[in-house]
């Protein structure tokens, strides 16, 4: 496995000459707010909380310690074996989107530490032909869980796609099953998986490994369905109720765990794997004071219930 | 019930209906024209021959939607002794558009899972059209564990133009109840065979789709989206959904070639729908072949393989998977 250490982006380029980019209009509540501080916040709007869409690697910085991050796999790239086109051939588009976003393909996979603690980060890109999942995308997602496994580490991954890339055919909708199969065996293994569910999470991704964490975390008002709006209007032939298909929607219908802000994101799972890890050696040693409880425990993480008994 | 016939079926059927003219009045008249039949139920299979074998995949979506094809339980008559169909999913409801029971197909004892449509518009509405809600995928989970906790096979029938698209089913959790399945199936300790029937439209249809064996009847289709969903992304135009399904390359020999499924079952000649008895023998004879060397296997070979075969999936540049 190729290991490489990738040069930070940071959140959103600026430029410092050009004056009007210092200040952006909120779409939540329309207004005019000043670039600098929102980066500040994560890119959360400080008057009314609205969660502007960021880059893969805003949040592997939002969670990790840029220090530690290395990513992995990076080198593996879309292949166009369909020869699929339509109005536009999907060779092109794969150049337009590397293009655009200087990445193979619509997922980062990196290892680094959480408060110290080391994991395993798939980040999402949207940008990437709307963060649709094909080939590369399943395979990055099983080489992080496989990484995860030979670690003993937690996995987590951060949602943010249209759903399955229609270009690669039916190619595509297995990666729901490959993935959800690789965290399947992640699972059985007693690893944590948290899942993180940004705007918008839908169609074959939520139907897959998104919806699948031991706990799934979102940001509010994210998008988060199976279905498109537009099919589901056309289907049922009447308006969708306000707050449709949005975090809190799911979140009262309960498949989400929680929602969490954005600034809060990094300390809330930073508890979840305190519940879910054994304790370390030092965390033990500074809760107790004695060195005995230690060597109690060798092994990272908890031991796995046995679930193959079924 | 009045015949539905596609437009590449015409030729067929007008000279098959010819012979039938032929034979009837050569009982009736008491004429010796069995020469002249031969020689045209000769030219009938030639044809048949031809246009089969030159079918679009636009043609095969037709053959696959054709509304006198068999379903699920026409399967499940025919193929399927002491069959004992199981309701609801323990939490919600039951639902009719997934059909679920234990039976015995060849002296094999197993437990079945199948899209249901309906035949008429009454049962096409009870049935949603083979549109299934969360409850349904829950509900063939369920039977699924049940068959793995008393050591029988799975197999899973599948035809559907998708999951249902509804207020109820996303309140219900649409994504989750499909995302679960593929987890959980991929665990499950029996032999799991998967046989497209009809339609495979997306995760509707992989919702009860992962198997150690998938299998794909010759007319069918399977892909990530329906060629009429696809021609909308695509032209705004679901009329070009006979272009579109060229490009989603979507019948049985696409698939066999890109890894998807493992064996394509034949029909009879002309399809499924113009001979229920021979299609449920055939893929009888096909599911009973894949089951028998599947049930050598112990319980974690079949998971660790499972794995493996959908680890295997997927075309990628500047990399191969390393077969571990
Ligand atoms: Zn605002």
């Amino acid at each position: 496995m190729v290991w490489f250490k990738r040069k930070s982006q940071g959140l959103v380029p600026q430029k410092k000459k050009d004056m009007p980019e210092l200040w952006v209009k909120c779409p939540g509540c329309g207004e005019i707010v000043y670039k600098r501080e929102l980066e500040r916040n994560s890119n959360v709007c400080t008057n009314c909380g609205h969660h502007f869409r960021i880059k893969a690697d805003g949040y592997v910085n939002l969670l990790l310690e840029p220090d530690s991050v290395q990513e992995f796999n990076e080198e593996i790239a879309p292949k166009d074996f369909l020869k699929f086109k339509a109005k536009k051939r999907y060779s092109e588009q794969i150049k337009a989107a590397i293009k655009k976003t200087g990445q193979k393909d619509a997922l980062i996979s990196v290892t680094g530490t959480l408060a110290g603690r080391e994991v395993v980060l798939c980040v999402m890109n949207f940008e990437y032909i709307g963060g649709s999942m094909g080939s590369v995308v399943g395979e990055k997602i099983a080489l992080a869980a496989d990484v995860a496994m030979e670690k003993k580490c937690p996995l987590l991954i951060v949602s943010m796609s249209g759903g399955a890339r229609m270009m690669e055919g039916a190619v595509s909708l297995m990666q729901m099953a490959k993935t959800s199969a690789k965290l399947a065996q992640l699972s059985d293994a007693g690893l944590p998986y948290i899942s993180i569910l940004t705007d918008p999470t839908t169609g074959g991704v939520s139907a897959s490994y998104a919806m699948l964490g031991d706990v799934n975390i979102a940001e509010p008002g994210a998008l988060i369905g199976f279905a498109g709006a537009r099919v589901i209007k056309q289907t049922i032939g009447e308006d969708l109720p306000e707050g449709f298909q949005r975090a809190e929607f799911l979140l009262e219908h309960g498949f989400l765990d929680l929602i969490c802000p954005r600034p809060e994101m990094k300390e809330q799972i930073n508890r979840i794997l305190d519940f879910m890890c054994a304790d370390s050696p030092s965390s033990k040693e500074l809760k107790n004071g004695s060195v005995e409880a230690n060597k109690l425990t060798e092994a990272k993480i908890s031991p796995p219930v046995d679930t193959d008994k079924n | 019930m009045q015949a539905f016939i596609l437009d590449f079926e015409k030729p067929i059927l007008e000279l098959e209906k010819k012979i039938k003219e032929m034979q009837d009045y050569a009982a009736t008249e008491g004429i010796e024209l069995d020469d002249e039949i031969a020689r045209l139920q000769e030219k009938s299979r030639k044809l048949q021959e031809d246009v089969y074998a030159k079918l679009t995949r636009w043609q095969r979506v037709q053959l696959a939607r054709h509304p006198q094809r068999p379903y699920t339980l026409d399967y499940i008559e025919r193929i399927v002794d002491d069959w004992v169909e199981l309701h609801g999913d323990r939490a919600f409801g039951d639902d009719p558009a997934i059909v679920a029971g234990m039976g015995t197909m060849g002296g094999e004892k197993m437990m079945i899972i199948g899209h249901q449509k309906g035949r008429d518009t009454r049962q096409k509405l009870y049935r949603n059209f083979g549109m299934a809600h969360p409850e349904g995928y829950r509900k063939a989970l369920r039977v699924m564990k049940l068959a793995a906790k008393f050591n029988r096979p799975i197999l899973t029938l599948v035809d559907t133009p998708g999951a249902y698209p509804g207020i109820g089913a996303e309140e219900r959790g649409q994504a989750e109840a499909i995302a679960r399945n593929l987890f959980e199936m991929t665990k499950l300790p029996v032999p799991i065979i998967v046989v497209i029937i009809g339609e495979g439209a997306s995760g509707g249809a992989l919702g009860i789709g992962i198997g150690d064996r998938v299998l794909m009847m010759e007319n069918t289709w399977y892909s990530v989206i329906s060629p009429e969903g696809c021609a909308t992304i695509l032209y705004k135009d679901a009329g070009k959904a006979s272009i579109a399904a060229e490009a989603l390359q979507l019948a049985a020999d696409d698939l066999l070639k890109q890894g998807v499924i493992d064996v394509i079952v034949r029909e009879p000649i002309g399809g499924a729908h113009r001979d229920f008895d021979a299609a449920a023998e055939m893929l009888k004879e096909a599911v009973l072949k894949e089951l028998a060397p599947l049930q050598q296997k112990d319980a974690a070979t079949l998971v660790a393989e499972r794995i493996k075969k959908y680890e295997n999936m997927g075309f990628y540049e500047n990399y191969s998977r390393q077969s571990a």
